[in-house]
Order: C-alpha cells, then sequence, then structure tokens
C-alpha cells in the first residue's frame, strides 16, 4: 500500500488530504499544533464574501472524517530525507516515518512588525497588526488603549511587505483587501468611527475586491489617502500620532488615531524554511521553489516530493485550495508510475 | 519662517514631447537606486526641512524625472543632507547621493 505523508494540516493540507482519501489514498497528516487550521481560527470574517471564518473552518475540518486519514498533531516535522526509494520524515521528538510521497503544505506566519521599529509596534499600545484588529472584530471588542470607543482609525498597508529594509520585495496579496474588509466591520460595529487607510497601491485583483472597495468609498465613507506613514508616536492621552505625505495633494499630513493598525505581510513559515532549505528548494525569501509556476507548480524537482499554498507564496484560501487539490492529482499520477 | 517665494514646477502643463530628460537619464546612470522610486511620500513625510520649510523632496525628485528643471536648484539648498530620509525610503533609494547628484547635475547647462 502507498503512503503519503502531508506537513500541515492547514487548508492546504486538509484538501489535498481530502482528495487523495477519496481516491482510496493513505494519508498521514502531521500538524506541528494541537489542532488544525490555526490560520483560519484566528479570523473573524473572510474577504470575499465575509463569510465567517469558523464555517470554513468547520467545513475543512469534517473533511478529515474519513478513514484513510489520520491526523498526527503535536508533532513538528523537522527533517526529510530521501532515502533512494522512498522518503524518511523526522519529527521533533525524535520519532521517524516512511513515505512514498511527501506534501510540502507547511504555510505562512505573518511579518514580526516590531521589525519596522519606526512604526513603533511593540512600544505603543495603539499600535496593532492585522492579526489584532481580526481578534477585536471577532469578539466586538474594538476599543482604544483607554478601553473607549475609538474615535479615529487608520489602517497602514505593505507593512513588511514592499519594503527593501525588511528583505521583503514582494506584494503579500491578501492586506489590501483584509484593510478594506476589516474597515467595513469596523463601520459596520461602529457607525461613528473616521477610517482612513494609507496606500500606495490597491490591488483589488480578485473577484469582488474592486466592488468592496467602491462599497467602502460609497456606503461606509471611507477615507483612502495615497501615502505612506513615516512614522508613528504616541500622544500624552495614549493616541497614535502619525506622520506620512498625502502624495496626491504633495503635502505633509499628520493625524492623531486611537489606533494604527499595521497591514502586516505573509513570509514563510518556520516550518517552510526549514524544509525548504534541508530539502534544497528554496525559492525567492525563503519560500518552496517549484519546477515553473505554470505547469509544474505542485512538482518541486525532486521524486515524490510535492507542495501547495502558502508555502509556496502569499495567497488567498480560494486558490491554496484549488492548488492543493491540483497537488493532489500530481501525486496520484505520480503513484500510479511506481 | 518666511517663504522666499521659491515655487517649483512653473509649467501648466508637462509636455513630454518637449522636454529633454539627458539630466535624468545622467542622473539614473549616477544613482541608479533611484529607478526603484514608487512614490510613496516616506522621504517627503520624514524630511527634517520640510518641518520648517515647504521643501518637499519627493517633488523635488520627481520634477527631476520629468525634466521639470525650473528652480530646483534653489530648492536644494533647502536640503539638510541630514539622511533621514535614506533610512526611511522602503525601495532603498540612496536620497543623500540623489540629492548630491541632482545639484551637480543642476549645475551643468543642459545639453
Ligand atoms: C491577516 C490575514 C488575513 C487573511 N484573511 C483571509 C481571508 O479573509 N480570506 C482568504 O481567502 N484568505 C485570507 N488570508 C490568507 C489565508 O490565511 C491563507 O490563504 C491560508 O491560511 C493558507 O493555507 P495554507 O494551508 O497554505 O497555510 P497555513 O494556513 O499557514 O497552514 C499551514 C499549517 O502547517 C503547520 N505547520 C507548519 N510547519 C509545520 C511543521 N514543520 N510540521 C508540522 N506542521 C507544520 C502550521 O501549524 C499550519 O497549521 C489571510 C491572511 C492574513 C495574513
Ligand atoms: S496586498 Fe496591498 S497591502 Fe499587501 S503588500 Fe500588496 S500592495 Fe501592500
Ligand atoms: S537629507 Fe535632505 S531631503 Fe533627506 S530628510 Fe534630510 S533634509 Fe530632508
Ligand atoms: S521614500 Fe523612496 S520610494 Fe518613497 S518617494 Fe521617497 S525616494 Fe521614492
Amino acid at each position: 500500500m502507498k503512503k503519503v505523508s502531508i506537513i500541515g494540516a492547514g487548508p492546504a493540507g486538509i484538501e489535498a488530504a481530502s482528495v487523495l482519501a477519496k481516491h482510496g489514498i493513505s494519508v498521514m497528516l502531521f500538524e506541528k499544533s494541537s489542532s488544525p487550521l490555526n490560520n483560519i481560527m484566528d479570523k473573524a470574517y473572510l474577504f470575499p464574501n465575509f463569510q465567517s471564518a469558523m464555517e470554513i473552518a468547520d467545513d475543512l475540518s469534517g473533511r478529515l472524517l474519513n478513514d484513510k486519514i489520520t491526523l498526527v498533531p503535536d508533532t513538528e516535522i523537522v527533517d526529510v530525507k530521501w532515502q533512494g526509494t522512498d522518503w524518511k520524515l523526522f519529527d521533533a521528538k525524535g520519532q521517524t516515518y516512511v513515505s512514498d510521497v511527501v506534501l510540502i503544505a507547511t504555510g505562512y506566519q505573518v511579518f514580526d512588525a516590531k521589525r519596522k521599529e519606526e512604526l513603533g509596534y511593540g512600544i505603543y499600545k495603539g499600535v496593532i497588526t492585522s492579526l489584532e484588529m481580526e481578534k477585536m472584530i471577532k469578539y466586538n471588542q474594538i476599543l482604544n488603549v483607554s478601553g473607549d470607543i475609538p474615535k479615529r482609525i487608520a489602517f497602514l498597508q505593505c507593512v513588511g511587505s514592499r519594503d527593501e529594509k525588511s528583505g521583503n520585495h514582494y506584494c503579500s496579496k491578501v492586506c489590501c483587501v483584509t484593510a478594506v474588509k476589516q474597515a467595513i466591520e469596523i463601520k459596520k460595529m461602529i457607525p461613528t468611527v473616521d477610517i482612513s487607510i494609507f496606500y500606495m497601491d490597491l490591488r483589488m485583483w480578485g473577484q469582488g475586491f474592486e466592488e468592496m472597495y467602491r462599497k467602502a468609498q460609497e456606503e461606509y465613507g471611507i477615507n483612502f489617502v495615497r501615502g505612506r506613514i513615516s512614522e508613528a508616536a504616541a500622544t500624552f492621552d495614549s493616541r497614535v500620532q502619525l506622520k506620512s505625505e498625502d502624495t496626491l495633494m504633495g503635502v505633509p499630513l499628520k493625524m492623531t488615531a486611537d489606533l494604527l493598525v499595521l497591514m502586516v505581510g505573509m513570509e514563510p513559515s518556520a516550518g517552510t524554511r526549514n524544509i525548504a532549505s534541508r530539502c534544497e528548494i528554496c525559492g525567492d525569501y525563503g519560500f518552496v521553489k517549484t519546477i515553473s509556476p505554470h505547469l509544474y507548480d505542485s512538482e518541486t524537482g525532486k521524486p515524490g516530493l510535492f507542495a501547495a499554498g502558502t508555502c509556496k507564496r502569499p495567497n488567498c484560501i480560494e486558490d491554496t485550495v484549488n492548488d492543493a487539490r491540483s497537488a493532489a492529482y500530481a501525486i496520484m499520477e505520480y503513484l500510479n508510475t511506481l | 519662517m518666511p517663504d522666499f517665494g521659491f515655487s517649483i514646477k512653473t509649467a501648466r502643463t508637462e509636455n513630454l514631447d518637449k522636454v529633454s530628460l539627458e539630466k535624468y537619464r545622467e542622473l539614473l546612470r549616477k544613482v541608479p537606486s533611484f529607478k526603484r522610486c514608487f512614490q510613496c511620500g516616506c522621504c517627503s513625510a520624514t524630511c527634517s526641512a520640510q518641518q520648517y520649510t515647504n521643501f518637499n523632496i519627493r517633488k523635488v525628485h520627481t520634477s527631476f524625472r520629468r525634466g521639470e528643471y525650473n528652480l530646483l536648484s534653489e530648492e536644494l539648498k533647502k536640503c539638510m543632507l541630514c539622511g533621514k530620509c535614506t533610512l526611511l525610503c522602503p525601495r532603498g533609494v540612496n536620497l543623500r547621493s540623489l540629492i548630491m547628484n541632482m545639484r551637480q547635475l543642476l549645475e551643468e547647462p543642459v545639453k
């Protein structure tokens, strides 16, 4: 019986496991945390349709209920080695597993905003990340540092993306639409709040994104300012003073907000970095590199070693899940040749 | 702070058929990192001189990019070469070197 091991139980790992299991293939699904889907559970509502993240997580978790799938939680895979005919996987506790195929689905982590010192994250309490805002929305507790309903919130795009100083030249793809999504959700909860989104380019690439942007302007009165915030500082009353240029007006801009939300980018997770480098398939910025993005995007060039989802590049759930299905089919084709 | 009356960009329209971009091309040869500027406004927002005058370094280098050299050398005198802009630029443009080279090129006659 041929065996497939999948590293990472996010949307990519789960969807690939589910497709393979439906085709009668046994899958071991390793997850370093105690439960799967952590990068979904920490969100409230998802773009593009404001569907609850819980609903998506439940649907995906349901796909694991197949006796061909063995979920192995609390198990971090730290090394993967080709042994001539099959792969050997090593976990952090020293246990090993043998498998014909390995699918890397180790995903992403968000950029550590402390690395952008000038924005004051970790120093001023009023400066928060998009993930922290997501939590505030989820628990309906959008409060400023003093515990009051905020009067003004500013968003800053491209934190840790498109940035020479943090070494990430790429665009993280999901944060433009996430800022607009969060701004709308906040407005629904606190209609009186004034929201400004500081952007350099608004990348509304997906179906429904541009319409969401229109809605944000037309129905929710959200302001869009073209300029990157250069610095943030705290005021005596624990608000945040920020500096930017309004590049469309060509004048410097100052603003005091209760909260400054940093739209942190997507970086390869520690697991992605580690496995990519150990298997010598490290691409740009530590993401996994495939043979070609067009026609061989599941294949790594090593026999029986495949990759799916955001371990390769930033992406949304829809594209991640479709990509995982492609990987499952590529794996089945490979198994047929053995 | 008195306003000395300098104002850059006197032309009413940008006529890209007529401008000479020779100096701009020379500037790119000298400071290749300037090619990467994506007009975010971090340099101008953080600029020390901007706090006391109406100096706007982003507008200055964008005017240069468009071949609008009028009054730029007067304007560039406001820069104190403190280097804050260079520290913050997210595209890693070497602004201090850019400013020095703009000053120098503006002294030379237009080819
Ligand atoms: C702020 C923010 C908001 C977002 N909002 C949306 C949205 O509204 N809509 C949308 O479509 N997308 C959204 N996304 C993107 C979405 O989160 C991703 O597309 C999706 O989570 C990617 O799935 P994945 O399986 O590739 O990776 P992940 O979700 O990162 O899953 C990878 C899994 O692998 C595990 N793992 C890692 N290393 C190891 C190892 N060595 N051993 C074992 N397990 C390991 C991890 O613990 C994790 O469970 C958002 C992203 C961000 C940053
Ligand atoms: S998606 Fe938008 S905010 Fe995110 S890196 Fe790209 S341009 Fe910046
Ligand atoms: S070097 Fe000149 S342009 Fe740059 S911040 Fe200092 S004064 Fe402003
Ligand atoms: S900070 Fe850099 S990228 Fe931004 S406008 Fe200035 S020179 Fe251009």
